[in-house]
């Protein structure tokens, strides 16, 4: 029986929990307001993660080598070409004597996510398991590596500047709610249903003529546009990055908010990422002895000591994340519950 | 064959050096993972912790130091399994994984709060360098510590095989590794075979510490870090399934990456990393379930 209503709670509640926040951050005094663009801008990307890592039960640990590319290919392009000459001296000539506006460079971004995306998950999306995670763990490293030391790219080892900081309240909460929509319209799609069923149960979709290995490397491919394009929406917010900063830490924080908040559901990843993300922005504040609720300081260098013990108990008293991995679901009073379901 | 000409006696006995070690870790993490099902992301910071111990008693007498190193390790071991493993045991992979990533991460951080109290970040381990000393044979210089380590990884090696198939409690260990079920039915006690695999793992780990610092006395709080991802890497490639394919997986590795480094271009050598894992892209989709796993095994795993 279709539930247009429990549908739509799917999509409006992570929704509004997006632009919640994003009202939020326009009250923030201007040193206050980056924790929550942060925040928006990790929803980004967790989402993205989610699309691959959550519907399709494989795991991945590349996802961040879209994010990386596409923050580097948003981040080069929208530098001023009169700028360029001075900082990015052993670029291509067609890189260094081109640039493109904002919303443009955060569509390029997405493009060559998902290209690059597809390029590596034809071969690598036959993994499952362990095999899986390690060999798109693999793609991280490569493309860490290249864009690090291949300056006729992009800026190498040092640190890409300049980048115009567009990624305000609006378009970080566009950028988020973008995401979540592009993911949930997946995730009800038939194709979306069609991966679902190849993680609940490989040997009984393949049964039904599920052609796994083609689902997969759809979601692969449209969760590395997604992230692209998350990138571009982070570049666009630090205004300067290294490739570092879109390496492992990013890689294990964002699979462990995923993970955090329910990996199976989109309003866990939603959750998780706010989650992981509010509790980072307030021991980092603590620690700096600012005043959250009340004036207290936390020695430096707690907050990082706080942030994984609370990581580590969450998943170890409540291994499936805060929501449980379910979506949001709206219940009329009265109406019989149904009965226990697996993670829809 | 310009390939092979780059490669002399002195990459080859450093390449074994490194393999060597890189296998000792891989047995570390392969146990654990035979007996739980886990993959300890946090083996580095055992190792790490063990590294933090003979630095901070570099006054004391070297065997002092380093029993002291191993008693850490091994302590700390136990805490994580009593702690993190057994409440997780029932869990899925990428919780338990995630889980251990978190632990790394809070190893690392008390880490640098404990190093940081002197003001400055790094401590050194000096009552072992005595091993970093260079000695000249037929020609090549090969450092103290190459033989020990190879010394150690295939004295540890024929000891843990003699452990695991003349003893009760290895054939314990091998029954839980294969089908941790059954061999409970069976009557194998879960927790003793959990508590031996993770002890003997962080035996292993404090080893790999000494021999670790030993090459870099520099004690940080990422100490081993590296070095545990790409070993995690290498047993995967090898064959996770099975402790010894996981070891050769760690060893290979190891060996490969000096090797490979040797072979390239001097100003191409930045771009190693990616070498090495376009090599493990390659190898997984050839063999997914693993390089050294032949027979029917081999052939799971594809989708």
């Amino acid at each position: 029986m279709r539930r247009p209503l429990g549908a739509l709670a799917e999509l409006l509640a992570p929704s509004a929990l997006v632009v919640v926040v994003g009202l939020l951050s326009t009250t923030a005094s201007a040193s206050n307001e980056v924790y929550f663009l942060n925040a928006l801008v990790s929803v980004a990307i967790v989402v993205a993660i989610y699309v691959f890592v959550g519907i399709s039960g494989v795991l991945s640990f590349g996802q961040i080598s879209f994010v990386a590319v596409g923050a580097f290919a948003a981040g080069v392009m929208t530098v001023p070409v009169e700028s360029k000459k001075g900082v990015l001296t052993s670029i291509f000539p067609l890189l260094r004597d081109h640039s493109v506006g904002n919303v443009p460079s955060l569509l390029l971004a997405a493009a060559l996510g998902g290209v690059f995306a597809f390029i590596v998950g034809l071969p690598l999306m036959r993994l499952s398991g362990l095999a899986a995670g390690i060999a798109t763990f693999a793609v991280l490293e490569i493309t860490h590596n290249i864009l690090r030391e291949w300056t006729k790219i992009g800026p190498g080892a040092t640190t890409l500047a300049l980048v115009p900081e567009t990624t305000g309240a609006l378009q970080a909460t566009l950028g988020a709610l973008v995401a979540i929509v592009v993911a949930f319209v997946y995730q009800r799609s038939r194709r979306g249903r069609l991966l679902r069923a190849s993680r609940e149960d490989p040997a009984a979709a393949r049964g039904v003529g599920v052609n796994i290995h083609l689902e997969r490397l759809l979601a692969f491919t449209l969760s590395g546009a997604l992230a692209g394009f998350a990138g571009g929406l982070y570049v666009h917010l630090l205004g300067s990055i290294t490739t570092e900063q879109v390496y492992l830490e990013l890689t294990f924080l964002t699979l462990a908010m995923l993970v955090v908040g329910g990996l199976t559901s989109l309003w866990g990843a939603v959750i998780g990422a706010l989650a992981v993300s509010g509790l980072d922005s307030f021991l980092g504040q603590a620690e700096s002895g600012v005043h959250v609720l009340f004036t207290f300081t936390l020695p430096q260098g707690t907050r990082l000591v706080f942030l994984s013990a609370i990581m580590a108990l969450v998943l170890i008293l409540r291994p499936s994340g805060l929501t449980g991995g379910r979506e949001l679901r709206l219940r009329w009073p009265g109406r019989r519950r149904r009965p226990a379901e697996a993670p829809s | 064959m310009s390939i092979l000409a780059s490669i002399d006696l002195q990459t080859l006995g450093d390449a074994l050096g490194q393999g060597a070690i890189y296998a000792l870790m891989a047995v570390g993490i392969g146990l654990v993972f035979g007996v739980l099902r886990l993959v300890n992301f946090a083996y580095g910071q055992l190792i790490m912790a063990g590294a933090y111990t003979l630095a901070y008693t570099s006054g004391w007498p070297v065997a002092a130091s380093i029993v002291s190193c191993f008693a850490v390790v091994v302590a700390l071991s136990l805490a994580m399994d009593r702690l993190v493993f057994r409440p997780l045991r029932s869990s899925s992979p990428a919780v338990m994984l995630v889980t251990t990533f978190a632990v790394s991460f809070l190893l690392q951080a008390v880490a640098l709060i404990v190093d940081l109290r002197d003001g400055t970040l790094g401590q050194i381990a000096t009552s072992v360098a005595p091993l970093n000393q260079a000695v000249t044979v037929a020609g090549v210089d090969v450092r103290k510590v190459t033989f020990v380590a190879v010394a150690v990884t295939l004295g540890t090696l024929a000891v843990l095989a003699l452990v695991l198939t003349r003893t009760t409690i290895g054939l314990h260990t091998r029954a839980a590794a294969s089908d941790f079920r059954t061999a409970r039915l069976l009557g194998v006690r879960a927790n003793r075979v959990i508590a031996f695999a993770v002890v003997v793992s962080g035996l292993l780990a404090a080893a790999v510490a000494v021999l670790l610092t030993v090459q870099n006395p520099f004690v940080q709080p990422d100490f081993a870090l590296e070095d545990t991802i790409i070993v995690l890497v290498g047993v995967v490639v090898g064959g996770i399934d099975r402790l010894w394919t996981a070891t050769l997986g760690g060893f290979a590795i190891g060996f490969v990456s000096v090797i490979v480094n040797a072979a390239l271009p001097t100003d191409k050598t930045v771009f190693l990393p990616s070498v090495v894992y376009a090599l493990v892209i390659v190898v997984l989709l050839l063999r997914p379930a693993g390089l050294f796993a032949w027979g029917r095994r081999a052939a799971m795993e594809r989708v």
